[in-house]
């Protein structure tokens, strides 16, 4: 993986110091709140309902042991023994004083880390596959191109100050596992028909109040001109996002009341002048990225696996992932134990999983954007061993991609913008499932929960969302289906009107009921919701 | 002349407003009008720039402007950054002062974008100024900053 040179370590140690500094402006009286906020956001730093909270910063999603331990060791030192993994691929600490802050911002840039641009209007942490470099379905890495646009944004003097905050995800592979068109800006590593590798750009993408699904407006940009292209639509975006009404200054918005047309037209007249000023890295620059992306030294192992043991056998069902090297898997660590906290790991949980992935994926550990930790690298020989202590440390839940893998944001027990609690909803549709036992017999399933309309939770792209609403007080919650992320991407629709916190559990229970009962021979739930469409789900819910 | 024209002459800062300057020529007192009187006008010196103006229309009008304001009304607004770097882009040479909410913070990507004037509406401690406009030292983009000192970026630094 990436490792920092003399200019990177010294770019974030500068940062850390000048966090200093603001911190104590702000402590002296020299900035007022209003001045400090946008300076503590873009260092990660929010103020929530109890407590400070610090969006720590983990570049598509990929770290070593030795940062995990690290986030491990600050989750004990400064918050209450645990951290949560978030859908951008992040770390959050919920429990921070703000006078510590610089302190962990100083252990962070121990181990190549920070918390810069994980918050504030500007270009945030770039996410990518979770299985990069690990896929056998990948093109080619895209991490590298992700590494490049990570500095080319850094402290970036043009876009720091946009109209809203700015999401990029690079991918490689035509299954989509980031979520790409539903980014501010997603970018796809493509061949053209000449045999050469370049970026398809999509813009516009989104979730929140207003989901939109990113239009593609350039199917082919030379890689040596990747950063001026992102320069050319960062531009057009400054200059002409709406900063009227901060719901509407993403950039889906200008690109849906301009025209995906015009915009594209813009962006090119734009990139045409921009290509004159010189503004790309030389491409030595990104030959120079590419090997810290290298293969680790693969081994021919064992290809087969005892299944004798059905626990063991289930789990490599749900959790792990066909990998290029026949002899490796990728290995799913779930953060959805059955009545847990998606994303959540103690300080020990996240120790534990370093030490595995020193011991059995060649020191490398991903964050998934749906909550989870991927092992990217696991011979197919230690997968037991690696199982067996995964379970001892209540790590080893078999529940991959089903109904107990659900996203939910942290909603009203953490975030001040929440309407309604996700995560006692989280806790208690999983609970069901692994009671009735339906979760294997349902399959692939995407639940993810939103407790407010900013849709942290993803809700939208959920083969079932659901999103908490508050209705005269009480917390009141909407269900929708028919969402994806993937490479079928789509929105999910509402069904009607909302529920209770009981009442949208019974209904989900309705509407996989629905499913069960009319799925054709390996259809998904998604598929059947997308054959027979909502009213049967809709008859179900509402007609009694 | 005609009141508006009178009053749109009295819009830019006067040069005591400018608290940090880098720039070897004399401070002119040049009245100071909007990009669209800049327009009309064929002897106009001096324009400034807000942030819904687009500082292309200021291209053809180049070689006659010696001071370009642009100003901050909200430090969060920063369409200024790019009109800053259009201008410099096109070959402007002259004052390009930034005016308004500047903040501490701002400066160092101000300068990078080729803000060479600094006129914030409250005067700015001069120490802390001072700290923000060395930066961080390197830098991982090409901004105006390369155009008008050669500043190499971390990236042509390791491939020299």
């Amino acid at each position: 993986m990436y490792q920092y040179d003399q200019y990177d370590q010294a770019m974030v140690d500068a940062r850390v110091e000048e966090f200093r500094d603001q911190a104590q402006r702000r402590l002296d009286g020299k900035l007022t709140e209003d001045q400090f906020k946008p300076l503590r956001l873009m260092n990660g730093l929010y103020l929530q309902l109890h407590a400070y909270m610090l969006r720590v910063a983990i570049p598509y999603g990929t770290l070593n042991s030795r940062q995990m331990i690290a986030l491990g060791d600050i989750a004990d030192k400064y918050d209450r023994g645990y951290g949560h993994f978030t859908t951008r691929q992040n770390l959050q600490y919920n429990w921070i004083k703000l006078e510590d802050a610089a302190d962990i911002l100083a252990d962070l840039s121990k181990v190549e880390m920070h918390a810069i641009q994980t918050s504030g209007n500007c270009i945030r942490n770039i996410s990518s596959d979770h299985f990069a470099g690990a896929a056998h379905d990948e093109l080619i890495d895209p991490r590298p191109y992700a590494e490049l646009l990570r500095q080319w944004s850094s402290f970036h003097p043009e876009f720091t100050y946009l109209p809203r905050k700015f999401k990029i995800a690079v991918i490689a592979a035509e299954t989509d596992r980031a979520a790409m068109r539903l980014h501010d800006i997603g970018i796809q590593i493509v061949k053209n028909d000449a045999g050469e590798v370049g970026a398809s750009f999509y813009v516009g993408g989104g979730m929140g109040r207003t989901p939109m699904i990113a239009p593609q407006i350039r199917e082919f940009v030379p890689l040596d001109q990747l950063v001026t292209y992102a320069e050319a639509c960062l531009r057009v975006y400054n200059r002409y996002g709406r900063r009227d009404n901060k719901y509407k200054a993403r950039i889906k918005i200008l690109v849906h009341e301009m025209g995906a047309e015009e915009y594209t037209r813009q962006v090119e007249e734009e990139f045409a002048h921009l290509l004159e000023q010189g503004v790309e890295p030389p491409l030595a620059e990104l030959e120079r990225i590419k090997p810290f992306f290298a293969d680790p030294a693969f081994e021919d192992g064992p290809k087969s696996i005892d299944r004798s043991d059905p626990d063991f056998a289930l789990w490599v069902d749900r959790n792990t992932v066909r990998h290029k090297h026949d002899s490796y898997v990728s290995a799913v660590i779930s953060l959805k134990p059955v009545g847990g906290i998606p994303g959540d790991a103690t300080g020990d949980q996240m120790r534990l999983m370093a030490k595995l992935a020193k011991q059995y994926s060649f020191d490398e550990l991903r964050v998934m954007h749906t909550q989870n930790i991927v092992l990217p690298h696991v011979r197919i020989a230690d997968l037991h061993a690696l199982w067996t202590e995964l379970e001892a440390a209540d790590l080893g839940a078999p529940n991959l991609d089903t109904i107990e893998d659900i996203i939910a944001c942290p909603g009203l027990d953490y975030c001040a913008l929440a309407n309604a609690r996700s995560i006692p909803l989280a806790q208690r549709i999983s609970e069901k499932f692994a009671k009735n036992g339906r979760t294997e017999e349902l399959g692939q399933l995407k639940l993810k929960i939103s407790g407010c309309i900013n849709a942290c939770g993803h809700h939208h792209a959920g083969h079932i969302g659901i999103l908490g609403v508050d209705k005269k007080g009480t917390e009141n919650y909407q269900l929708s289906l028919g969402g994806s992320e993937a490479e079928d991407v789509s929105l999910a629709k509402i069904t009607g009107p909302g529920f209770d916190e009981d009442g949208v559990i019974k209904a989900v229970e309705t509407v996989t009921d629905v499913y069960l009962e009319t799925r054709e021979d390996g259809e998904r739930f998604l598929d059947t919701y997308r054959r027979i469409g909502m009213t049967p789900f809709k008859e179900a819910l509402y007609d009694k | 002349m005609t009141n508006e024209n009178l009053h749109s002459q009295d819009l830019g800062t006067s040069p005591d407003d400018v608290q940090f300057r880098f720039r070897d020529d004399e401070v002119a007192d040049h009245g100071t009008v909007t990009v669209d009187a800049c327009c009309d006008q064929t002897n106009a010196t001096a324009v400034r720039i807000e942030p819904g103006d687009d500082a292309r229309v200021l291209l053809p009008f180049l070689d006659r402007l010696a001071l370009v304001e642009v100003n901050f009304p909200s430090f969060g607004d920063g369409r200024g950054y790019s009109a800053a770097r259009i201008l410099r882009e096109a070959g402007y040479e002259g004052e390009l002062r930034a005016v308004g909410d500047v903040l501490i913070d701002q400066l160092s990507h101000m300068r990078r974008c080729g803000f060479d004037a600094f006129a914030p509406d409250k005067p700015l401690d001069e120490d802390d100024a001072r700290r923000a406009f060395e930066g961080f030292g390197n830098v991982y983009q090409s901004a105006a900053d390369a155009r008008e000192s050669g500043r190499r970026t971390i990236a042509e630094l390791r491939h020299e």
